[in-house]
């Protein structure tokens, strides 16, 4: 579903290049995590998939289901099936949750040739999924994201998710910030979403939400390279040992 | 330039000015004096820098298209509420509702000046005359002196139909001046409603009196022909725990300078002004000017000032707004905020926000801020699939909401909103 390519990322405004070849590809029907040290390159790839301004990409490509990504435009990529659950989730304020899901699903339905959803399957639709992730009717009602705890947040972007059915999902440490019980919540969330027609690249620190979410494949990236791969143990040997080894063996 | 100017500095003539009983007749004079005293605005005032009165003082009006509305539903066509129609500033019987209400006295000016002796005597022009110091609006007085027609409201109790001040354009070359006179009793309670783009050039003035405990609520759209012209006054007098909130929402115009003077004179009074501004220099000229003055007179008062202004392809924004407080008016909650949101380098937005202050314990804070679309937002609408145009408009509502809030009827505040947003479609597709 999701292929990468050699991929090679500078920033826009300095000479700084931050992915160094990229290589990865993840099938459909699969969960695929990256772990990686901090400053790797693990966000900017999430970025760069997704669209946001501010990188220039200097060689490889990226597609999904065959179609060049890193030509389309955000909203496009969007509507094509690729959702980001935002490491940071933006605030919005003066623009409603609910309105602001359901500009958004009108508009990918639209993209995609198919009706809108009327304003009352729209709400039967939205409580359901709200209710599943245990988000109120008042978190729905206020400004998108504002005020919300570091766990809301999180959350918010698993409804988004929910809402929106895109078919390559990129979790950028959706686990941090989420108490036990958000945790899985999410992951429920996240594994109720998992069928055939849809992967999941779901970045992480921690062993523990691939407790949660069982992975097919682990990734590790470092310096802007993805520099092993491996099944769920490579998580667990991250988690027991951290990276030095992994690292020291890349090196020898 | 003498023939070029509308009215000299010179006194307007008892013959120009429009014919009316012995009370009117007085106050005209009187205004016409006292321009003659204070003469036209010109670009070395103070406040007349960044908005040039030219074409609001000349001999006649700039003519202005008048726009084909297609069919679209006028505004607060499903509120329940008592019509009064004008067509370029004259009073069009056949299109208005009977000038009667419970709890209110409604009546044309027109008639109220005709008469030797009115109620409205002791307004007309006085809140006005009040309202040229330490500032002087010689467009008002010029106003008080010319105005053909207004209404003068007196309302005795809680009215529950808005009063509906509707302004159509129908000719070109238009120049309207009215003038409305407005008393609330104790306790007395008036929603007041103006629409239309009135005429190619429109001089208006609102003189309202809010005696103890009464309420005021004003909600204003100022509409959409794009060549219109118009100079607003609107002054206020808020009594002992008295409520005044006016909101205009401004799209379209060549050239809109609203001038708001409030003074607070009673105890625990409350006075919110606030405005929403579309401007789209695409379309033709566009330039808005928000003026205000708010005077705190009394105790534990309140003043809020929301402006918001979003601006494009050259269209510019005034504002300038101040808050003077008196040395007794302790206790004093002043707010005054003027934000733009420039969505292209070609707009631009100049403001003076003061602030003058003589009582020690008061709280007050003004902020104005010139911004561009927050691109972070933006990036985040976009990755959820909203298009570039759509995210634009929904952050561009967004940053117009606070001003919009201050609209206390939710349905009128809702028909607002759509009417923004409509506005906004149409520009999209
Ligand atoms: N806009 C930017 N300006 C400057 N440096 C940037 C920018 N974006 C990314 N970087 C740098 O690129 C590197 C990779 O950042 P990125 O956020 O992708 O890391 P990450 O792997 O997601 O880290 P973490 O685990 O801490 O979230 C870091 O050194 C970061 O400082
Ligand atoms: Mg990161």
């Amino acid at each position: 579903m999701l292929k990468i390519n050699n991929l090679h990322v500078k920033l826009e405004e300095e000479d700084k290049q931050i992915l160094k070849g990229v290589d990865l590809e993840v099938p459909a029907g699969k969960v695929h995590a990256i772990m990686g040290p901090n400053g790797s390159g693990k966000s900017t790839l999430s970025y760069v998939l997704s669209g946001r301004d501010g990188y220039e990409v200097t060689a490889g490509d990226a597609t999904l289901d065959g179609e060049e990504l890193l030509d389309m435009e955000p909203e496009e990529r969007a509507a094509a099936g690729l959702f980001l659950a935002f490491q940071y989730p933006v605030e919005i304020p003066g623009v409603g949750n609910m309105t602001f899901l359901r500009t958004a699903v009108n508009a990918q339905r639209k993209a995609r040739g198919e009706e809108e959803m009327s304003a009352a399957d729209f709400l039967k639709f939205i409580r359901a999924k709200a209710k599943d992730l245990k988000i109120d009717a008042d978190m729905l009602k206020r400004p998108v994201n504002v005020g919300f705890s570091g766990g809301e947040k999180k959350r918010n972007e698993i409804l988004q998710m929910a809402m929106l059915e895109p078919k390559m999902c990129i979790l950028d440490e959706t686990d941090s910030g989420l108490d036990v019980d958000a945790m899985k919540l999410v992951s429920e969330g996240v594994n109720a979403l998992r069928d055939e027609g849809r992967a999941f690249l779901v970045i992480t620190h921690y062993q523990r939400l691939l407790d949660h979410i069982k992975p097919d494949v682990v990734h590790i990236m470092a310096a802007g390279r993805i520099v092993k791969s491996g099944g769920p143990e490579l998580a667990l040997e991250v988690e027991n040992n951290g990276y030095a080894d992994i690292l020291a063996e890349i090196d020898a | 330039m003498s023939t070029a100017v509308k009215t000299q500095a010179a006194l307007i003539s008892a013959d120009a000015r429009p014919a009316s009983g012995a009370w009117a007749a007085d106050a005209r004079a009187d205004a016409a004096n006292r321009l003659a005293a204070m003469g036209l605005p010109t670009r070395r005032d103070e406040y007349w820098k960044w908005t040039r009165p030219d074409s609001l003082i000349s001999a006649s009006a700039d003519s202005a298209v008048v726009l084909d509305y297609e069919g679209e539903e006028p505004l607060f066509n499903d509120v329940d509420r008592l019509k009064v129609v004008f067509v370029d500033g004259v009073f069009d019987a056949d299109e208005s509702d009977a000038l009667e209400g419970e709890g209110l006295e409604i009546e044309r000016l027109a008639d109220a000046a005709a008469k030797d002796i009115h109620w409205a005597k002791d307004l007309y022009g006085v809140l006005e005359a009040r309202g040229q110091s330490p500032v002087v609006r010689p467009l008002a007085v010029h106003n008080t002196a010319m105005a053909t027609d207004g209404v003068v409201i007196r309302v005795t109790g809680a009215v529950s139909r808005p009063v509906s001040l509707i302004y159509r354009h129908e000719d070109a070359g238009s120049d309207a001046i009215l003038h409305s006179v407005i008393r609330l009793e104790e306790g007395a309670k008036l929603t007041l409603l103006e629409n239309g783009p009135a005429a190619a050039r429109f001089s208006n003035v609102l003189e309202v009196d809010i005696a103890k405990g009464a309420e005021f609520h004003h909600v204003r759209a100022q509409g959409r022909d794009h060549e219109r012209q118009a100079i607003t006054h609107m002054f206020s007098q808020v009594d002992e725990e008295a409520v005044f909130k006016s909101f205009t929402m401004t799209v379209n115009g060549k050239l809109t300078r609203n001038e708001c003077v409030i003074d607070i004179v009673g105890d625990n009074a409350v006075a919110h002004v606030a405005g929403a501004v579309l401007g789209d220099g695409a379309a033709g000229e566009f330039h808005h000017d928000d003026t205000v003055f708010v005077t705190h007179d009394a105790v534990a008062c309140e003043s809020r000032q929301v402006f918001k202004k979003v601006l494009k392809n050259g269209a510019k924004g005034v504002f300038q707004g101040k808050i003077l407080v008196k040395p007794d008016a302790q206790k004093t909650d002043g707010y005054q905020k003027s934000q733009s949101l420039l969505l292209d380098d070609d707009a631009s937005f100049q403001a003076k926000p003061e602030l003058e202050i003589y009582a020690d314990d008061v709280a007050c804070s003004h902020g104005s801020t010139s911004g561009a679309i927050d691109e972070e937002a933006l990036f985040y609408l976009r990755s959820r699939g909203v298009p570039t145009p759509i995210a634009t408009d929904l952050l561009v509502l967004a940053f117009l909401a606070d001003a919009i809030e201050e609209i206390e009827d939710e349905d009128i505040a809702a028909e607002v909103t759509e009417r923004l947003d409509a506005w906004l479609a149409r520009r999209r597709d």
